[in-house]
């Protein structure tokens, strides 16, 4: 029994309950500056995904990321079927070996980079890469450079990717059907920025379970600001 | 003979252009493909394949592109597709035509109906 293969099949799960619970929310953000597709086709690519890893046999990890991958790409119907479904298609070759510090900042640096390239979106452009971005760079740093656990790190992700989502609110989109909008986008909160972050809030609450530990309550610039001033 | 996709969120919108690519295409083969296969507006990487499939002869097929996610899907479709395709970044009705015009030529290459697909993007109408 693989059990991180388990773990990812139960965080599918999660996200598929999330974004149908957040359908409405995430149509209505839609529905004021894109097409109002978001939060159905959503919904319908997580379900249909949630229920193709559940038929899995044993799967590793890899294979439930490529396998819901693939499900949101002929399923979604939409911009998010490549930008989310072919993103974890591809940065699932990262998880082969299986999943742990090093192999997750792979994946999530290389989910990045495809969302980036697939959508030629860059941070500012008022798209999910404004969660991403912040997300990804706090979740490198805080494994690598503070030797953060795994699980603090992901709490620290998933705080900047909510910043990067305020972020979206005051600037002018310039990807995706907003970017029709021009000066008209100012003031709205990017849809797919919000579902990334509702995705990484899953992911994290996943990962406690599976860890058998609580969600750690820090923020993601809590070790840049030192709790006294070292020249005391 | 270098084959031509239409890929538009709307079914009906693509195979409206279609319609007006084809008047000027003579044999030139021309698949239609959009929606997101639920009677909806979008786009589904696996039926454009399946377009791309119908549309080569063996010579190559040129696609041509809407909004937003027809581009990422049709790109996604190409790198999946063992049939040798291109997109042409120009409008979607006025690059069929044209398209379809190139592709008659005998000397035609998928570079050529590409180019001339892309050439659409000049067309003066005032």
């Amino acid at each position: 029994m693989n059990a991180d293969g388990q773990a990812v099949v139960a965080a599918v799960e999660s996200v598929a309950e999330r974004i149908e619970a957040e359908r409405d929310h995430l149509t209505d953000l839609d529905s004021a500056i894109g097409d109002a597709d978001h939060g159905g086709n959503m919904a319908r690519g997580w379900a249909e995904a949630a229920d193709a890893v559940g038929d899995l046999e044993d799967p590793d990890p890899a294979t439930v990321v490529k396998t819901t991958g693939k499900t949101l790409m002929s399923e979604v119907g939409g911009a998010s079927g490549p930008l989310y479904g072919g993103s974890l298609v591809f940065a699932s070759a990262e998880l082969e070996d299986g999943i742990d510090a090093e192999s997750a900042v792979a994946f999530a640096e290389t989910y990045l980079e495809k969302v980036e390239d697939r959508g030629d979106a860059r941070v500012g452009d008022q798209t999910m890469v404004d969660a991403l971005t912040p997300a990804v760079h706090t979740f490198k740093k805080s494994v690598e450079t503070d030797d953060l656990g795994p699980l603090e790190a992901l709490a620290k992700a998933v705080d900047a990717a909510e910043r990067g989502v305020a972020f979206t609110v005051p600037i002018r989109a310039s990807k995706g059907r907003a970017s029709y909008l021009g000066w008209r986008s100012v003031g709205h909160q990017d849809p797919g920025a919000t579902s990334t972050l509702f995705i990484m809030e899953e992911l994290l609450a996943t990962a406690a379970d599976h860890l058998g530990a609580d969600v750690p309550d820090v923020d993601a610039t809590s070790p840049t600001i030192p709790d006294e001033d070292p020249e005391e | 003979m270098v084959g031509l996709v239409v890929v538009s969120h709307s079914a009906r919108a693509g195979e409206g252009i279609v319609e007006v690519a084809a008047e000027m295409g003579g044999d030139t083969r021309i698949e239609a493909v959009g929606g997101d296969g639920q009677g909806g507006i979008g786009t589904v990487p696996d039926d454009i394949e399946t377009a791309l499939e119908s549309a080569d002869d063996g010579d190559g097929v040129v696609v041509l592109v809407d909004l937003g996610s027809a581009v990422m899907n049709a790109e996604v479709a190409i790198e999946t597709s063992d049939v040798e395709a291109v997109i042409a970044d120009g409008p979607v009705l006025e690059g069929a035509v044209n398209a379809a015009v190139a592709a008659t030529d005998p000397s035609a290459t998928l570079e050529s109906v590409r180019e001339q697909a892309e050439a659409a993007r000049d067309i003066d109408k005032l």
